[in-house]
């Protein structure tokens, strides 16, 4: 095979491999672009107050010791799903006071557990917060997490 | 060294391994916090030091492709460097971007995306001084001698720089954001970095082995081909469970098979040319280091990737600690020991000497391989408990973790080892030249 194979043929299976990938991925990209917009995700829930939260979070960089949808960092528990462990589902407001509650604690001082800084979130922050992972929560992640312990 | 502006790859890999330095040190104080985790909670917290250790990773690294594209390309174009002084420049604004970086992390101030966590600004700066470099060696590649080891060294750059603007990009909706947030992590590791990496790789087997430059160019296209076609289509494996549609987990496993072929393309060719040559090279620790990267990012990469890679295996690992494990080995095999086997190699010309200190840089080789391996191996059993204990068992994260102390303590103790294996090396690298091979020696043998 090395001795039928020459250089300017491996050079063109590159290039002309390289471009026929490549429109693939761009047209998939395209119809999964499209798919989130439409069917995964909730774009008419998608509120100015979910957006903040997503600032709020990132502001923070809450991604560097949580996961979210399973990406970010292990440190602390995946929260794509912390709505449904704090039974948002059933009782929205229980749900949101606890997430206040529990944000308004840390640090804990626990000694032997980790910590979770205190941020001084304003109430319209933790509201705008609790807002974008509730959205979040409700992204069809085709059966993702296995169970509620994310 | 035949043309005088090689010279500016050495300020590069200096600031590489003073920010490669930085990193492990970093890591080192967030192993802590898993072990220790009242020590530091409030000085300096836990998500600060993380993206201290990861973008100073990805930026020495970077730095490192720099250097040693400054080196390589007037050698490979048989010409000097379009413009020394926008090197320069370059290399002052991409420093100063990265040391910004850190000091207002330390600070609080970032923004929120994993391994995008810098300042907008900084953003830009990375952007600017990413462009001086383009300008500068496409200018010298374009006057000179084209080779497969500069354009493909080149395509791997502009392809980078490109795929970066993806970080600029940050919808309001989750879904979408993470989509384009793997276009610039996953389409860098494992798509455009790989051709980085074959191509400063191809420089090291021609310069080192002495085999014909068409044999080894020849396998170079095959290898970047492979890690293209593969790694495209292989962001599926990253578009399981983040609001993408179902046929990912389709391709996105069928690809990720494929993505092991290049790392494993890139064993054979490396082993195979150094066998063909039968020339022992006088720089032993740069043929050890260019042997050991393509290995270990075939084991790290390929096959730990390809581990979780299955959808089916995926859905319950998706996110722990095995994902960290495969994390560590991936990028150290593939990015990390390709710069270090290309600073070893460069080194001794940079700093007009024979080989030296080469017992001490291959100890450094063994200490830094050891001990990221017993690294992995600790993470993957913590990462095989966890998912175990957590997905299949349904038991709380924090709960777990206190049951997995003991891994935590073991990969903290590697990365103290890992540690003063890098201290070994910079000693080895930069410190006072001893032990220099015999110049007949290294004549005869490096003539090409
Ligand atoms: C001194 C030894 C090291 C120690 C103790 C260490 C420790 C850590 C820790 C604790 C994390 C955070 C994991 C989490 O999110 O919970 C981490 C993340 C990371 N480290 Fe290291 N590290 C070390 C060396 C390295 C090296 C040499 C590399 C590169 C080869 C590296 C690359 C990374 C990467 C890429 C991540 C992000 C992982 C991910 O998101 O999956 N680290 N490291
Ligand atoms: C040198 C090449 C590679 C590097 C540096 C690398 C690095 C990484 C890093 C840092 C992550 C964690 C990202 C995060 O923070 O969420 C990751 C995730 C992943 N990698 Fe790689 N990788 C490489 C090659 C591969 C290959 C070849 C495969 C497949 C065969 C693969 C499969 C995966 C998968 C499936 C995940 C997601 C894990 C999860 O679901 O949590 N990687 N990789
Ligand atoms: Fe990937």
């Amino acid at each position: 095979m090395s001795e039928r194979l020459t250089k300017s043929a491996a050079r063109n299976i590159f290039y002309g491999g390289t471009a026929f990938f490549l429109l693939l991925f761009i047209a998939l990209s395209i119809h999964t672009h499209l798919y989130i917009v439409n069917s995964s995700t909730d774009q008419a829930t998608l509120t100015p107050s979910v957006a903040q939260g997503k600032r709020v979070w990132e502001h923070n960089a809450c991604i560097n010791c949580h996961s979210l949808l399973g990406e970010g960092a292990y440190f602390a528990p995946e929260l794509g799903n912390v709505w449904v462990r704090y039974g948002g589902r059933e009782h929205p407001e229980g749900a949101r006071m606890g997430l206040k509650a529990w944000m308004r604690a840390q640090p804990t001082g626990v000694p032997g557990r980790r910590q979770m800084p205190q941020f001084n979130l304003s109430e319209q922050e933790l509201d705008d917060l609790i807002d974008f992972l509730e959205w979040v929560s409700r992204i069809d992640t085709q059966g993702w997490p296995p169970n509620t312990a994310g | 060294m035949k043309y005088s502006t090689q010279k500016l790859a050495y300020p590069y890999f200096i600031a590489a391994l003073a920010l490669f330095a930085v990193q492990v040190l970093a890591g080192v104080l967030a192993g802590t916090a898993y072990t220790l985790p009242n020590l530091m909670a409030e000085s300096l917290p836990f998500h600060i030091i993380r993206m201290i250790h990861t973008n100073a990773l990805l930026v020495w690294l970077l730095l490192g492709y720099f250097g040693a594209a400054y080196f390589l390309i007037p050698e490979e174009s048989e010409r000097d460097i379009h413009s020394p002084k926008i090197a320069w420049l370059q290399l002052f604004i991409f420093v100063f971007a990265a040391l910004a970086a850190v000091v207002s992390y330390l600070m609080g101030i970032h923004e929120g995306r994993e391994f995008l966590e810098q300042p907008l600004w900084v953003k830009v700066l990375l952007v600017v001084a990413f462009l001086l470099f383009l300008y500068n060696v496409s200018m010298t590649v374009l006057k000179g001698r084209k080779t497969v080891v500069s354009t493909v060294l080149l395509l791997g750059m502009w392809g980078a720089a490109l795929l970066f603007l993806f970080a600029f990009y940050n919808p309001d909706n989750l879904a979408l954001d993470k989509m384009y947030w793997w276009y610039v992590v996953h389409l860098w590791v494992e798509g455009i970095w790989e051709l980085i990496m074959a191509s400063m790789l191809a420089f090291l087997l021609i310069k080192m082995t002495g085999v014909d430059r068409e044999v080894i160019e020849k396998w170079l296209y095959v290898i970047v081909g492979l890690a293209l076609f593969s790694g495209l289509l292989g962001t599926g494996h990253h578009y399981y469970w983040i609001g993408t549609p179902g046929y990912w987990q389709w391709i996105g496993s069928l690809f990720s098979i494929l993505e092991v072929l290049p790392f494993f393309a890139m064993v054979l060719w490396c082993f195979h040319m150094v066998y063909r040559s039968g020339r022992n090279h006088p720089n032993k620790a740069a043929m050890l280091w260019s042997l050991g990267c393509p290995v270990m990012a075939f084991f790290g990469a390929g096959v730990w990737g390809l581990m979780h890679s299955f959808s089916f295996i995926n859905f319950y690992s998706h996110g722990t600690q095995i994902t960290a494990a495969h994390g560590h080995m991936a990028f150290y095999g593939a990015y990390v020991m390709l710069n270090l086997a290309f600073f070893t190699y460069a080194l001794p010309q940079l700093r007009n000497v024979q080989p030296y200190n080469q017992i001490l840089n291959m100890w450094s080789f063994w200490v830094m391989t050891a001990s990221m391996a017993f690294m992995t191996f600790t993470l993957t059993f913590a990462g095989v408990l966890q998912t175990h204990l957590q997905r299949v068992m349904g038991l709380g994260f924090m709960e777990i973790q206190q049951q997995l102390d003991l891994f935590y303590w073991m990969r903290l103790l590697s990365g103290i080892v890992f540690v003063i294996g890098v201290i070994l090396y910079i000693y080895a690298a930069l410190g006072p030249v001893k032990n220099q091979v015999s110049p007949s020696l290294n004549l005869r043998a490096a003539n090409k």
